[in-house]
């Protein structure tokens, strides 16, 4: 059996009287690639900041790599990243700069040769020396990508990851991360709303409508359970208020 | 001319004055920290009349030593919204950063923004008035270390505001020091103010520093007093300021703010 990354118990999170996320429990093996999907306002987005402990959940518990969120902060942050195309990198430094910065924030020492090898990676080798206000939005998410390799993480939390590339860099950066993950192990927690992507890349995704799980399983399985033809139809039914899956899923 | 167009500019800045209370404060904010700084000068002008030794002295050097608190302060706030204006905020927050260590990284570029300032200041003071601060001998140490940690507490306290209530609150790392200044005697005693506001002086650690470095100038003797006072007072304030940091950083993270720098 493969060994869990993240185990998430009963998590709630209430704003007032808004339930952001409710009961949710769910499980992320190691080398897998995880995807969550769901209308806006479902709770993904607050999911992933809990995961990161940007947000305090009212109820339940995260063991990430083990070890409990929040007591473990430190060790757990160490070992995982985050990129968001919706999360900029400071705009007046240089390329390497930004990942020299950063390799001191995960509390390593700046390595050039590491650097040099991600840039070249994400092909931005030739924008190093570059400031990255003038990147394209294209270019801000592969930096933001090699960013979140710096520290090899262990679990890596993307949010909406391809969401500004072009569909050759986005095909890229899909066949980049799985073969990370392929080498690594490297276990990935993804949004993202481009349907085609979400049926590609994760080996299992998650429904959430409301803050509440409403469909989970391969992307094969979750299409099947709802008798549609891809994702997008999926998605759609979801959105529109007609959330029940067949019998076979929801149990 | 289009008088729709030109309301269309206006109006855009009204709504906002209309629910942000520190942007409202900020109208009448300067005014009334320029007519209390420059009417307590006026008034102590006139009662020391020509009796005042070494006026260009007194007034340089408070202004240099004013200085020095506003850069540590600065050195923190506005390197903070430098983080909410590139909205690298979050990138700071998901890595293994500390608070503590965020806290102490600002301190220490706030420590270089003071230094480069006070060299460049206390240089062109000397070059353009033969004035050096220099006189003030081995006293100016730890009177300015002070000045630099009663810096680091309102700039402190300013990050606080501005991660809980956001960037409208902003306005606060450029004011919230000045609010300060008339009551801490940089350009005169606290005996001039009135028995309220001199209540308020006492309170305040930049008082004492200031009166300090008066009385070295003025009878040559240091004032431990004045350095023990300001220290306590310092030491107190930090800690405070500290602890607000740690709960509004606690409340943004339960509220859900931070992604949103602060605001709800």
């Amino acid at each position: 059996m493969a060994k869990q990354v993240i185990e998430v118990q009963g998590l709630t999170k209430r704003f007032d009287d808004l339930v952001a996320v409710d009961e949710i429990s769910f499980e992320l093996a190691e080398g897998e690639i995880l995807g969550l999907l769901g209308p806006n306002g479902a709770g993904k987005t607050t999911l992933i900041q809990m995961l990161l402990n940007l947000v305090i959940p009212s109820s339940g518990s995260i063991r990430i790599l083990g070890l409990a969120l929040p007591e473990a902060r430190e060790a757990i942050l160490a070992q995982v990243n985050f990129s968001s195309t919706y999360v900029a990198l400071p705009p007046t430094l240089t390329v390497r700069e930004n990942l020299i910065v950063f390799s001191r924030l995960y509390g390593l020492r700046p390595d050039r040769v590491k650097i040099n090898a991600l840039l070249a990676k994400f092909e931005i080798a030739e924008l190093a020396d570059r400031l990255t206000r003038s990147l394209s939005t294209g270019q801000l998410t592969r930096l933001s990508l090699a960013k979140s390799l710096l520290n090899d993480p262990k679990i890596l939390f993307l949010d909406e990851p391809t969401a500004s590339l072009d569909p050759d860099m986005a095909d890229k950066t899909r066949s980049l991360l799985r073969a990370i993950r392929d080498q690594g192990g490297l276990s990935i927690l993804c949004t993202s709303h481009n349907m085609k992507e979400m049926e590609e890349l994760p080996d299992r995704i998650i429904m959430l409508d409301k803050g509440e799980i409403v469909a989970s399983g391969s992307p094969k399985e979750v299409i099947a359970a709802f008798d549609k033809e891809n994702l997008e139809e999926v998605f759609l039914r979801i959105a529109r208020g007609e959330t029940e899956p067949s019998e076979t899923m929801r149990q | 001319m289009n008088v729709l167009r030109i309301s269309g500019v206006a109006s855009r800045h009204f709504y906002l004055y209309k629910r942000s209370i520190p942007l409202l404060m900020e109208i009448f904010f300067w005014p009334v920290m320029d007519l209390l700084l420059w009417g307590f000068i006026t008034l102590y002008l006139k009662e020391v009349g020509r009796d005042l030794p070494n006026l260009v002295l007194f007034f340089l050097g408070g202004l240099i030593l004013w200085d020095i608190l506003y850069r540590s302060q600065q050195g923190i706030s506005v390197t903070f919204l430098q983080e909410i204006w590139s909205k690298n905020l979050l990138n700071l927050f998901v890595s293994p950063l500390r608070p503590g260590e965020f806290l102490l990284g600002l301190m220490s570029l706030s420590v270089f923004k003071l230094l480069a300032a006070a060299t460049v200041t206390t240089s062109l003071a000397w070059l353009l008035y033969s004035f050096n601060i220099f006189l003030l001998g081995i006293a100016l140490v730890p009177f300015v270390i002070n000045l630099a940690v009663m810096g680091w507490t309102i700039g402190i306290v300013t990050i606080s505001v501005v991660l809980r209530y956001g960037q409208e609150a902003e306005v606060m790392a450029w004011g919230l020091a000045f609010l300060v200044q008339p009551v801490s005697a940089v350009f005169y005693p606290v005996s001039i103010l009135p028995p309220g506001l001199k209540q308020i002086a006492l309170s305040i650690p930049s008082s004492y520093i200031f009166e300090g470095m008066r009385s070295i100038l003025a009878t040559g003797t240091f004032s431990w007093p004045s350095l023990l006072w300001a220290t306590g007072l310092n030491a107190f304030y930090l800690g405070l300021a500290i602890l607000l940091f740690y709960r509004n950083l606690n409340i943004v993270k339960v509220k859900g703010l931070l992604m949103r720098g602060g605001t709800e």
